[in-house]
């Protein structure tokens, strides 16, 4: 059972997925109104990350476990980045009743 | 199996584009929580139990929560939002195209020097022994940045008294 994946899978496949992920994370970090969806799309990023991070451990060195340590790493940091993320928002909304990215300017020149 | 691995990809692929393109905030929050299960379904196919674990508790049990808490919590105004991209949407989505184009290229051009050995029995065991052995500076400095988080959200979203 455990090997079954590794052997019909190849890993650019995962690549493949990881980039995509990444490219719509991407998409939404740069085209959305809205604040909160930009932040959606940074956490897919995040995960597109993980993805690529846990496919090269399991091809090419599973054995050792340094690979899953550094994607639980990762997944903590986006979480601790989520909350500061979306508490910012919150109290952006609070002060200028809009969370539009258009709207937010009061550092445009 | 690769059909499973095709099907699980394509649902995850076809949740983020939900999530990126829905008009309704609240469905791209779903959309996104739909994302995170197919992400965690991948783990479970690369052999990374724990992880995946650690994903729906984390990602969809914590921080898609605060997702949908914030778009609660500031509902009123987006109701009559008249579109869900901004006006540079069409270089965003050409962008994107061209770094997904460019990172494929590289995957699909590189050999990578793939072992297929099995994942040892004890990786519980292992992840632990790592995170108080090897890598107990980052795992304390870890919790030290979740503490600084979450004080820090706290005192930005909390209510000023007037």
């Amino acid at each position: 059972m455990p090997l079954v994946f590794s052997m019909t899978v190849p890993l650019s496949w995962y690549l493949l997925v990881a980039a995509a992920l990444f490219g719509i994370g991407f998409f939404a970090v740069l085209s959305r109104r809205n604040a909160v969806a930009a932040l959606m799309g940074v956490e897919l990023m995040l995960n597109a990350v993980n993805i690529n991070i846990l496919a090269f451990w399991r091809y090419v060195r599973p054995t050792d476990l340094t690979g899953q340590i550094f994607a639980v790493f990762v997944l903590a940091v986006a979480a601790a980045e989520a909350a500061v993320g979306l508490a910012l928002i919150i109290s952006i909304y609070r002060t200028r009743s809009t969370i539009n990215v258009d709207e937010i300017d009061l550092l445009k020149g | 199996m690769a059909i499973v691995f095709i099907v699980i990809a394509s649902i995850t692929v076809l949740m983020a584009i939900g999530t990126v393109t829905a008009r309704n905030l609240f469905h791209a929050a779903l959309f996104l929580v739909g994302a995170f299960f197919g992400v965690a379904a991948l783990y479970a196919t690369l052999d990374a139990g724990f992880l995946a674990a650690a994903q729906i508790i984390i990602y969809i049990g914590a921080i898609a929560t605060l997702i949908i808490f914030a778009i609660m919590l500031s509902r009123s105004m987006m109701g009559r939002e008249a579109g869900a991209l901004n006006r540079q949407w069409i270089y965003a989505a050409f962008g994107a195209l061209l770094l997904f184009v460019a990172l494929a290229a590289l995957v699909l051009t590189t050999t990578f020097n793939t072992t297929l050995l099995p994942v040892p029995d004890n990786v519980i065991y292992q992840i632990g022994a790592g995170f108080v052995g090897t890598y107990v500076i980052p795992f304390e400095v870890a919790s030290i940045l979740l503490v600084a988080a979450l004080v820090g959200a706290i005192m930005l979203a909390r209510e000023r008294h007037r």
